[in-house]
């Protein structure tokens, strides 16, 4: 049942981040003063909110892992984080890219790109810790304290761009009372940002089978020095 | 398409792909490295089991 909703999802992925590059490339107009380049938004705002959002929701996961002590949502967390990593380093890459068109620089020290790469850091760091760490239960709770020093600073990133005066763009999307897109280029944008949470579903799935697999080696190496 | 800052919306893409596609090749990696790895303590556990129940 579990490989059949993975291989389901798996293909509406592929169909929909085929019809979403279709409509970036084919039938959007491009944009008036970036001409072609403007088109790197539809990766990197969907990135950008589901790297912020992902810490975020790794925090209840870990929380829930604290009060229950159930490797199970640890799992879920740290799949969640690393996902997120993913999607952090994307919109770190594609934001430098696209500052480099729109503002003559690769990077800027606001308060956005800076908190930005903070939070890069913080998620590098709770990757690191896990693989450092080879006791399950210390592991499981070091990484859900540093979790929540994440969450905290991925909602500083979010903010940011309305609690200071950045370089980056003020919120674009209608959903943030932007309303600076055209109704047809948002909605790809929203397309996009769904095929991204489908994707990242799946490598969040696909993650937590292995840190099972990883639990059932130690927890197999354990009984054989037992033995 | 215009053809204004073409490139950098080539590098754009190229890069979102890339971090996908790597993260994905770094997920089969890792997969098959605890495959082998659960293959390898099964396999010592079930040479070493047969010997102790001999000894005990």
């Amino acid at each position: 049942m579990r490989d059949k909703i993975f291989y389901g999802l798996s293909a509406a992925t592929a169909l929909l981040l085929i019809r979403n590059l279709y409509m970036i490339f084919m039938v959007l107009p491009d944009e008036l003063n970036q001409g072609a380049a403007y088109r790197i938004f539809y990766f990197h705002v969907p990135s950008a909110m589901l790297g912020m959002s992902g810490i975020g929701i790794a925090l209840i996961f870990s929380v829930l892992y604290l009060i229950t002590k159930d490797f199970r949502w640890d799992s879920i967390a740290a799949g969640i984080t690393e996902v997120s990593m993913v999607f952090c380093t994307m919109f770190l890459v594609t934001g430098s890219l696209w500052g480099r068109i729109a503002w003559g620089v690769w990077w800027a020290w606001d308060p956005r790109l800076t908190s930005a790469l903070v939070l890069w850091l913080i998620g590098s760091g709770y990757l690191m810790l896990r693989r450092a760490i080879d006791e399950p239960t210390t592991r499981a709770r070091l990484s859900a304290v540093l979790s929540i020093f994440g969450s905290v600073n991925s909602y500083i990133v979010w903010k940011s761009i309305e609690w200071y005066r950045t370089q980056h763009p003020q919120p674009v999307l209608s959903i943030r009372n932007g309303g600076g897109m055209a109704p047809g280029m948002e909605a790809t944008m929203y397309w996009n940002l769904l095929a991204l949470v489908m994707l990242g579903v799946l490598l969040v799935m696909i993650h937590m089978r292995q840190e099972t697999m990883s639990r059932d080696v130690e927890a197999l190496r354990r009984y054989a020095h037992a033995l | 398409m215009d053809q204004t800052n073409y490139s950098f919306m080539f590098y754009g893409f190229a890069a979102a792909w890339i971090i996908v596609v790597g993260y994905l090749v770094l997920l089969g990696l890792r997969e098959r490295k605890l495959k082998q790895q659960l293959e390898q303590v099964k396999a010592l556990i079930a040479t070493d089991s047969p010997s102790r129940s001999r000894i005990s």
